[in-house]
């Protein structure tokens, strides 16, 4: 753990890691269009506003798996400390207020022409904008303290407490009569779903996973750049100073 | 074809979906992208002007 939570480690094991994730997203956008779109049934129902869905669920399941990521390294940051964890969870937080804003909006969309209406404030839609709050409180917090070990601290603790929100989004639709549907994938029994719509889903699924490695990846990256590229600023600095207190 | 981008009398809604989920990952991967291309060509100049002072490891010059 210790061993890989090395920035000079991290930097290899991402090199290696990218191009791979970075060429199945490449490869997963057409393929997953071409059966959420193209080759999958519409539903006896909801007729073809089910494509919808192939967007909504991967988005909404995405926008629940990065808090949780979010909180994980948020509590490593506190433990142990590590400036990884803080770059991991930072770097996932608006990737995170992304899927949950994608979800928000498809699920408004497929509300409107299903439900005839874009919004309810039932216990399942309301606690998802409550997540999307969250993350944008999460990325304003660490924008609003200028001390980075403060910023840490308080960002961490915010993540952690908000972290409640995630069972209360999964078992909301169990807990409460919400006019959202209880979940019809990940039940007991087994899917609720013909394999015909499951295979698009899944495959939508993988191509918003290896989007989110991806761009977290480059996130990452990209803050360890700005570390170095500030170290060596400052060192340039002192060097120019030093020549000229010299002269 | 047309019956394709009909959608079942459902065209606005699904089509505006897709539309929001280009909009939204194609333009976070586009600038995320970008960012780090930048940050690494500014990191590879300021290497290049102070070459003594290059460092092997991640963590040399926080």
């Amino acid at each position: 753990m210790v061993r890989f939570a090395n920035p000079a480690q991290f930097q290899r094991l991402s090199d290696m890691l990218l191009p791979w994730f970075a060429w199945a997203t490449v490869i997963l956008v057409p393929v997953g269009l071409y059966y959420a779109l193209v080759n999958s049934p519409a539903d006896y129902q909801q007729g073809e506003t089910v494509r919808i869905m192939y967007l909504h669920v991967p988005a909404a399941w995405m926008a629940l798996f990065t808090y949780t990521m979010m909180a994980v390294a948020s509590a490593v940051s506190l433990i142990w400390k590590h400036p990884l964890a803080d770059v991991a969870a930072r770097a996932a937080a608006p990737l995170g207020a992304a899927f949950t804003a994608l979800a928000l909006i498809t699920g408004m969309l497929w509300g409107e022409p299903m439900w005839g209406t874009w919004w309810v404030w039932d216990a399942r839609l309301t606690s998802v904008l409550i997540l999307f709050f969250l993350y944008l409180g999460y990325i304003a917090l660490w924008d609003a303290i200028d001390n980075p070990a403060t910023a840490s601290r308080a960002a961490a603790i915010l993540a952690l407490v908000g972290f409640v929100n995630v069972p209360i989004i999964k078992f909301s639709v169990d807990w409460w009569n919400t006019l959202h549907q209880p979940a019809s994938v990940l039940k007991m029994g087994g899917p609720a779903i013909h394999p015909d719509m499951l295979v698009p889903l899944f495959l939508m699924f993988a191509l918003f996973k290896c989007y989110f490695v991806t761009v977290l990846l480059w996130r990452m990256k990209a803050e360890l750049n700005r570390a170095k590229i500030r170290g060596l600023e400052a060192a340039v600095q002192a060097a120019a100073e030093r020549r000229e207190q010299a002269a | 074809m047309a019956e394709f981008f009909h959608m079942g009398g459902y065209a606005l809604y699904v089509w505006a979906s897709y539309g929001a989920a280009l909009l939204i990952l194609g333009l976070g991967a586009f600038l995320n992208w970008r960012i780090l291309k930048r940050s690494s060509a500014r990191l590879e100049h300021l290497r290049a002007a102070a070459p003594h002072r290059r460092r092997r490891d991640g963590h040399g010059a926080e």
